[in-house]
């Protein structure tokens, strides 16, 4: 939990995927976050958690926050609970790819804080200086492999998709979802056949919901946002891989205090809970 | 598509000049039209030419696109000229609809059609979910998904193309032809194919680079696998973030196909009857 993230290039390296412990269930997930951020808080005492409770009511005016698109739908409910705490705020989002939000940011974008779906483009905007203080990774993200609803093949894990009768569909290569599948297969030494390399993760997992494919790989969030289009099935954590998301206050933001307050509540036990309702892992 | 009146206007400028500030409007429109052009030339990695061609990606997108829309031309010609026929020479309730309903493609999204063609030739599809239980076939993520996604957006130009130039072909010569005793068959192919072949060229051209450079309908329908869907359009798009070089060389290989049709095309309006 709130593992800090120096602004430099240097510090920017990836949490360990292979690491045990991280659960993949959402229930367990759930209390899980809030027993992380109450350890996180008696041990050591970070001071964007303490700070929770001195900001709520205290900041007020405009707070613009630079979040990735997957965050689109667990910031909607962050958010509404942050402006519950603080009436006088108002939240405005600019959703994208992080690479989008990275290069907008940098060429001068007002903007309070920023969310990215990866280390390297906080990295990028780190490097160019635009951090007020130091990155935070707030949450992860787990892939999950999705099925079509009620696992109507009886998937059980990465080894059934070796299976050549199976319609499978993977997230292209180049983008960072593609990558951390190919990853997970490799760990799990699972050699694959996809009829797809989709654009990106979303399109995948259409792929799935629509029933031309039987399965995919996505993340975790994906499942949740789909609705009960698609079922998940987990990926033992020995083959997981997590992508890290960090989070941090810009340098030229107009409103600070707004940011700091809210970066404290994404990392506050309520954060958590909500992040984790909708899918997301404890960092 | 007017190519057949031609004779009417000499290519040359007769009659008043139009005023000068079109001239400068006209010149710069031309700009925001070639520019983006210029810079792909410009950004095409000519050096390594050679290197990037036979690139195995690269050599699968370009095999793969040239047989695909080929394909898709001749299923075109086979069941869009007849349907031209239709238009042009029947008469039924509700033609303007289902006319508008056959060109409906060339104004669609074509990630739309692509998700159209899902629903139907699709494993859960209209037609694909029987076909797929009475013979195990499907279509989403073949090469044959490729050929029906661009089959489908590129058909209606061959179709209003060829149906425009049925109606310029001089009927009395089909009637001269009728009295003088020779069938339909005879007629459509002795009379009717011999004075529709600019049009018909022309179709076949236009529609077979509108399949050249399919993307969305492809993407969404037949997926992205290189060596099986991955078409030239669709490599351009996935290289650009892995290797931007041969994006460009892409490009430029599908750019170079399009101006060629496009000037031949240019040739028949002008110098055809």
């Amino acid at each position: 939990m709130s593992r800090a993230v120096p602004p430099t290039a240097r510090g920017l390296t990836p949490l360990d995927p292979r690491r045990g412990g991280v659960r993949t269930d959402g229930r367990v997930r759930g209390w899980l976050a809030g027993i992380a951020v109450a350890v996180a808080v008696a041990a050591c005492g970070s001071a964007e958690v303490e700070g929770d409770g001195e900001a709520a009511g205290e900041v007020s005016g405009e707070l613009i926050v630079f979040a990735t698109a997957s965050l689109t739908d667990a910031f909607d409910g962050l958010s509404e609970a942050f402006v519950d705490a603080n009436p006088d705020v108002e939240v405005v989002f600019n959703h994208a790819g992080s690479q989008t939000l990275a290069s907008q940011i940098n060429e001068g974008a007002p903007a309070d804080v920023f969310a990215s779906a990866n280390l390297a483009q906080m990295e990028v905007v780190a490097g160019a200086g635009n951090l007020a203080g130091e990155a935070e990774v707030f949450t992860a993200n787990l892939l999950e492999i999705a099925v079509e609803p009620g696992n109507p093949l009886g998937i059980g894990g990465l080894e059934d998709l070796a299976d050549p009768d199976l319609v499978l569909v993977l997230p292209a290569e180049e983008v960072p979802a593609g990558q951390y599948a190919r990853e997970a297969l490799e760990a799990a030494g699972v050699g694959v056949t996809p009829a797809s390399l989709e654009r990106d993760v979303r399109a995948a997992l259409s792929k799935v919901e629509l029933g031309e494919a039987d399965a995919s790989i996505v993340y975790a969030s994906d499942i949740v946002a789909s609705d009960g289009r698609a079922d998940g099935v987990a990926i033992p954590a020995e083959h997981n891989v997590v992508a890290s998301y960090p989070i941090a206050v810009l340098g030229d933001a107009p409103n600070p205090a707004a940011g700091e307050a809210f970066v404290a509540f994404v990392l506050s036990g309520t954060g958590q809970d909500i992040l984790a309702a909708h899918g997301f892992a404890t960092p | 598509m007017s190519e057949t009146t031609a004779p009417t206007t000499s290519g040359t400028a007769a009659g008043v000049a139009p005023p000068r500030s079109a001239v400068v409007l006209g010149l710069l429109g031309l700009t925001v039209l070639v520019l983006p052009l210029l810079g792909l030339t410009v950004r095409t990695p000519w050096g390594r030419f050679g290197a990037l061609v036979t690139d195995p990606v690269v050599l699968q997108a370009l095999r793969l696109s040239v047989v695909s829309s080929l394909a898709a031309l001749a299923v075109s010609v086979v069941l869009g000229v007849p349907l031209a026929l239709v238009f042009a020479r029947y008469d039924f309730p509700g033609k303007p609809f289902v006319r508008a309903l056959a060109v409906l493609p060339m104004v669609l999204p074509p990630v739309v059609g692509g998700v159209g063609l899902l629903a139907a030739f699709g494993r859960r599809g209209l037609v694909g979910r029987p076909l797929a239980e009475a013979t195990g076939i499907t279509l989403p993520f073949t090469p044959v998904a490729v050929v029906i996604a661009a089959t489908f957006v590129a058909m209606p130009f061959l179709i209003v193309t060829v149906e425009s130039g049925l109606r310029m072909v001089d009927r009395r010569l089909e009637d001269a032809a009728a009295t003088l005793g020779a069938d339909r068959w005879t007629i459509l192919r002795r009379v009717v194919l011999p004075a529709l072949w600019p049009s018909l060229a022309a179709g076949m051209a236009l529609c077979w680079a509108r399949a050249l450079g399919e993307f969305g309908a492809t993407i969404t329908f037949a997926g992205n696998m290189p060596g099986r869907t991955q078409t030239m359009p669709l490599a351009v798009y996935l290289e650009l973030e892995r290797n931007p070089e041969a994006a460009y060389l892409i490009s430029f290989i599908l750019l170079a196909v399009s101006v060629a049709v496009l000037v031949a095309l240019r040739d028949r309006f002008l110098h055809t009857t």
